[in-house]
């Protein structure tokens, strides 16, 4: 009965889910349409061979066979059953053989690399992400944190590294994951097919803040990418209100600057994420909060209570420090 | 006769504790009072602040907070003057022979203050937490004897015994100022 | 005692002592001495197998009660219930705990007690090892729960990847505790092997050819050989890992030219093997209890020993699934797709099998039979997404998200631990003479089944809307609230099973209807003796004339005589045909293997803080293997 339900129950939950943006079944990439398509084959015929497996048991416990039946009678079922049996395990064959081949070709049609590919530098830290946009002119290089942006349709060519333990790079809704070794270098390579803001988490335990170690994916299009792009190049923004002037004071004299670069300033740190365009992502602390002034101030003024163990210390400010710093760093778009 | 286990496994539990609790917020008034050093006029030597023995000396004793003191020798450079501990432009660390003194609260100054001929202050880089945290791995990498709790090597810094063969000393050659 | 009595054969005894002598000169030469010492020293495989089973059932409750906690921690979104810290030693050590000192004991527990008793022997071989390696197995237990109290617990996930594991990153002795809680286990895992293999292959009753052999002891057969041949890789990882971050080596270090997949390649090589070593012995003591309940011998027993067979040598070409994401070569990853995806061929040749022998039957739906039923419905589920996990690209979305986590339980507690308490129910009686409650027996399946589909099937979804495993908190607006937190609140159905399954245990241990000598009315041999059986098993060793030798010989069975019954004696029979060969005698009790066992341990721990506990513990180690080895005149020893 419970079987039955919950067969029923499964594609209704599924088709719920249907709408996340983590979500490995609302693929919005050429990579995770493949695997999309694989999935519902995978499960379509797993879940008929399970259901026929079901239906088959239910009947060998429902059927009532004759009390006493001739030994002669017994024999040919034996034999029958034997016949079935070995029907049933070739059939077995065939279907693995099948998905095996279905898998084959999905990986050989996911594993293209393109020549015009954009190239994205990405290392994973404990517990945050630095991005690299590589480019021939060294004028194009900068280097961001925790957001990832792409432009929409143009095959893209991830290079994964760690820095320190093994993560793991998954966005699920443009492709699969893929791991971030020490020593080791990885490549994740898809093409974004639409529009809109994606989550990816780290995937492979990583230690303590593992749960929070999350990068937004913004998929635009060229145009927006290319504005994007050329402000990320930009130093960062000077100050204009005197409190964002003693801001970058702050930023500069205190514990800062120690482990943050914010490029134009003398921060010049490179243990934390880069804080050159901050005020422009839309989260912090590796997408735990949203990036306004107030979740700014709470996380400096307490990093260790909104998310223990991670690597940024709490330093020490006077009120009117906290708000300046804050009030400088959303700015920096 | 149940008393005896329990007794002896007392000891055991608060020395467990100690060793391996994973602090990872300090409260701030304890930050502060932490800082609260006493030093003797010349700069060396002096009263640790009292919070550090109320806390049971976290940053002798407690292998997180060594490692995080390794962790910080490595991102702020150290390595730049002292090598991997063996000594370079500036003095080796390692070989017990410290030219301000070999307490905890010598050791603190130095980094928080800074000392003539190079070595800079690090009173805006580092919290004092992590300054003890720094410091209490200093002491370690200087050990001559086994500590209760020792950070264990690093994956890159490979000029040197690693921290958890102590004592280091027998590895190196003695200071001739000893 | 002079030689002749020393050699005094049953078949004498009779005509000079009359009725009951036999039995009475075999307690007296077989029994355990009373009081603590002889419970320490006792070498009888029915106690230790029943500690074995005890202990190992303790572990799965300590288990559980860190799975009620990660699911309270999971109940809500940002939940501050339990810290990280606190939350990444609880699902390392519920992984661990259930792992190494759960599921593989637990087999090995079942084995200890039941083998010698289906294949008719009066003891297991080797004895003193297996109270060895029961000791060893506590003790090592022990370590990572006082570890856990002292806020030790090993907090790098229960396969413990380097770096993270590795001496920069895992600060403190967790990793070193759980590195030498495996060590702890794999030695009495090997251990417990040894005796397996031999006393399937050596110690079977008269007649009980290859073919004769119940399915169980086949299963129980290839898993021992499996734990022989993978255990040694994660031995060798756990110890160079302790290496790595006791003494300096850089077997995992890039910085220094090691690899750190050479840590996955060596844990996987074990740790995928692992999984079929849990699950082969369940597989077996389910083919062997089904006849009782279809009252027809199994169908296709050849197709059923080689598809444990094919399994047992499959398992060991298809770990590198577990590595699909670190970037490996592409045809490597396509071979292990193929391997992988082949051995849902001799799993569902069992599954038709067992189909076909309930379709011949005549069901009686007593509650093993009904955990059978229970099996069918979670581990065909579970083996179907495990075809999913299997293909390499669609691993790439699944793998380290909750659908593996729905998944691995699917197939570990559906394929596993279900048939394993069905296994309970039926030999309780041969264990305590006494009977288990059927009417609350149908409680706890109904509970655990309902529990536990209910409980882990949303997670298939949870994981597919991208919750990775191990996160000790999640965001709100990701909407993976309500799911998780029906899974929560379902989760207590399931616990609820256990917890009546335990009452139901200790209940019927003590006041349980008595059981009588086969209340199944079983085929196999380990009826043919009283429940519990006595000290010394059989009274004469059964001669096995065909697969189904009770039901075969209903009116009494055959039985074999010349064996001494003033010193421990076993017959010792051909491999093949099992025609008898040798007397050979089996060692009386000794407190060595526990002292043995306690040295063991103290270097073990000893050596989590420094490398000169293999130096100067090994003293007290060998000078318990002296006291162990000692001739001491026994009759035994003139033999």
């Amino acid at each position: 009965m419970s079987a039955f339900l919950l067969r029923c129950v499964l594609p209704l939950l599924l088709l719920a889910g249907c709408s996340g943006w983590q979500s490995a079944l609302d693929p919005r990439a050429d990579a995770a349409q493949e695997l999309h398509g694989l999935f519902w084959l995978f499960t379509i015929t797993c879940g008929i061979v399970w259901a026929v497996v079901m239906l088959v048991l239910a009947g060998a416990l429902l059927r009532r066979p004759a009390a006493a039946r001739p030994e002669e009678e017994r024999g040919r079922a034996e034999r029958r059953s034997g016949r079935v049996v070995g029907g049933a395990v070739a059939a077995t064959v065939l279907v693995i053989a099948g998905l095996t081949l279905a898998s084959f070709f999905a990986t050989r049609g996911i594993s293209a690399d393109h020549p015009e590919a954009l190239v994205v530098r990405l290392r994973g830290f404990q517990w945050w992400w630095e991005v690299t946009y590589d480019d021939p002119s060294p004028n194009w290089v900068f280097i961001t944190a925790n957001e990832l942006h792409l432009p929409l349709g143009r095959p893209v060519r991830l290079e994964l590294a760690a820095a320190d333990v093994i993560h793991s790079f998954w966005v699920p809704n443009l492709a699969g994951k893929q791991d971030m070794i020490p020593g080791r270098d990885n490549v994740l390579a898809f093409t974004p097919t639409q529009a809109g803001t994606y989550r990816a988490q780290c995937a492979e335990f990583c230690g303590l803040q593992h749960a929070h170690m999350a990068l937004q994916v913004v998929v635009e299009t060229p145009e927006e990418f290319g504005r994007w792009r050329a402000t990320q190049v930009a130093a960062a923004a000077a100050p204009e209100s005197a409190e964002e002037v003693a801001g970058r004071a702050v930023l500069e004299g205190k514990a800062c600057a120690a482990c943050h670069t914010v490029r134009g300033t003398a921060a010049a740190g490179t243990l934390g994420p880069d804080l050159t365009h901050v005020g422009g992502r839309r989260n912090i602390a590796a997408g735990m909060l949203p990036t306004t002034r107030g979740a700014m101030a709470a996380w400096i003024a307490d990093p260790q209570t909104i998310k223990p163990g991670n690597n940024m210390p709490m330093v020490p400010l006077s009120a009117d420090e906290l708000q300046a710093v804050s009030a400088y760093l959303v700015r920096l778009r | 006769m149940r008393v005896i286990p329990a007794a002896l496994l007392l000891p055991l539990i608060l020395a467990g504790c100690k060793r391996e609790a994973r602090e990872t917020r300090l409260d701030p008034p304890v930050a502060e009072a932490l800082g609260g050093v006493r030093v003797m006029a010349n700069g060396i030597s002096g009263q640790p602040p009292m919070v550090n023995a109320a806390q049971g000396e976290p940053y002798r004793n407690n292998a997180y907070q060594l490692a995080q003191g390794k962790r910080l020798y490595e991102w702020f450079n150290c390595q730049g003057c002292h090598a991997d501990g063996g000594g370079a432009s500036g003095p080796a660390l390692m070989n017990g022979w410290w030219r301000y003194g070999p307490d905890a609260v010598s050791i603190f100054v130095t980094l928080r203050d800074g000392r003539p001929n190079g070595m800079p202050s690090f009173r805006d880089r580092l919290t004092t937490e992590q300054m003890w945290q720094l410091t209490g791995y200093l002491q370690n990498l200087g050990a001559t004897v086994a500590a209760t709790a020792a950070p264990s090597r690093n994956d890159a810094m490979q000029t040197r015994p690693a921290e958890n063969r102590a004592p280091a000393m027998g590895a190196l050659p003695v200071s001739p100022d000893r | 005692m002079t030689p002749a009595e020393r050699d005094l054969r049953d078949a004498a005894l009779e005509a000079t002592e009359g009725a009951g002598a036999l039995e009475r000169r075999l307690e007296r030469t077989w029994r355990t001495r009373e009081g603590f010492w002889g419970a320490l020293s006792t070498v009888d495989h029915k106690i230790i197998g029943r500690r074995y089973i005890v202990t190992a059932f303790a572990f799965l409750a300590l288990g559980g009660v860190l799975a009620m906690l990660m699911r309270l921690q999971l109940a809500r979104p940002e939940s501050r219930f339990l810290s990280a810290d606190l939350y990444n030693q609880i699902f390392t050590i519920h992984g661990a705990n259930m792992m190494f000192l759960f599921a593989v004991p637990v087999a090995e527990a079942m084995a200890v007690y039941l083998v010698p008793l289906l294949v008719g022997t009066r003891n297991i071989a080797f004895p003193r090892l297996g109270a060895f390696s029961y000791w060893v197995y506590l003790f090592g237990g022990i370590m990572l729960w006082v570890a856990f109290i002292l806020q030790t617990g090993p907090d790098v996930g229960w396969f413990a990847y380097v770096p993270l594991s590795g001496p920069q990153y895992a600060s403190g002795k967790r990793a070193d505790v759980w590195a030498q809680m495996i060590t702890f286990t794999e030695i009495s895992a090997l251990a417990v092997a040894v005796e397996i293999v031999v006393t399937v292959l050596k110690q079977r009753a008269p007649g009980m050819s290859l073919d004769r052999i119940p399915i169980v002891v086949w299963a129980m057969l290839v898993m021992a050989f499996m734990i022989i041949l993978a255990m040694p890789a994660v031995v060798t990882g756990s110890s160079v890992l302790i290496m790595d971050r006791l003494v300096g080596t850089h077997f995992f270090n890039p910085a220094e030219g090691g690899d750190v997949l050479l840590w996955q390649h060596l844990f996987w090589f074990f740790g995928h093997p692992e999984v079929y070593i849990i699950f082969l012995p369940s597989v077996g003591m389910l083919s062997t209890m089904l006849p009782s309940f279809v009252r027809r011998p199994i169908f296709g027993y050849l197709a059923l020993v080689m598809s444990i067979m094919a399994i047992g040598v499959l398992a060991f070409g298809l770990w590198v699934h577990h590595m699909f994401t670190t970037g490996l070569p592409r045809l490597g990853e396509s071979f292990f797709t193929a391997s992988s995806m082949a051995i849902a061929v001799p799993a569902g040749t069992q599954i038709f099998c067992w189909i076909a022998t309930i379709w011949l039957g005549r069901p009686v739906f007593r509650v093993p039979f009904l955990f059978i039923l229970a099996f069918f419905f979670t581990f065909v589920l579970g083996g179907m997404t495990g075809v999913m996990v299997a293909s390499v690209p669609l691993d790439t979305q699944l793998h380290d998200t909750y659908f593996v986590v729905a998944h691995f339980h699917y197939v570990l507690v559906g394929g596993a631990v279900f048939p394993l308490l069905g296994a309970i129910y039926y030999w309780f009686p041969k264990i305590t003479g006494r009977m288990m409650s059927e009417r609350i027996g149908r409680w706890v399946v109904g509970l655990l089944f309902l529990g536990f589909n209910f409980t882990f099937f949303p997670m298939h979804i949870l994981g597919l809307q991208g919750m990775p495993r191990r996160i000790y908190a999640y965001p709100p607006e990701l909407g993976w609230g309500g799911m998780n937190l029906f899974v929560s609140l379902c989760s207590i159905a399931l616990a609820a099973g256990f917890l009546l399954f335990f009452v139901d245990a200790v209940r019927s241990a003590r006041k349980g209807p008595p059981a009588g000598d086969n209340p199944w009315d079983a085929s196999t041999l380990e009826w043919a003796t009283t429940s519990p059986p006595p000290p010394y098993n059989f009274a004469r060793i059964p001669v096995v004339t065909s697969a189904a030798p009770l039901w075969d010989e209903r009116a009494a069975l055959p039985v074999a005589s010349g064996l001494s019954v003033n010193r421990r004696e076993l017959l010792i029979t051909t491999m093949g045909t099992a025609t008898p060969e040798v007397r050979e005698t089996s060692p009386q009790n000794s407190i060595w293997p526990f002292w043995a066992a306690l040295a063991t341990s103290v270097m073990l721990v000893w050596s989590i803080f420094s490398p000169w506990a293999l130096v100067w513990a090994s003293i007290p180690v060998a000078i318990t293997l002296i006291g162990w080895f000692w001739p001491r005149g026994t009759p035994e020893d003139d033999a």
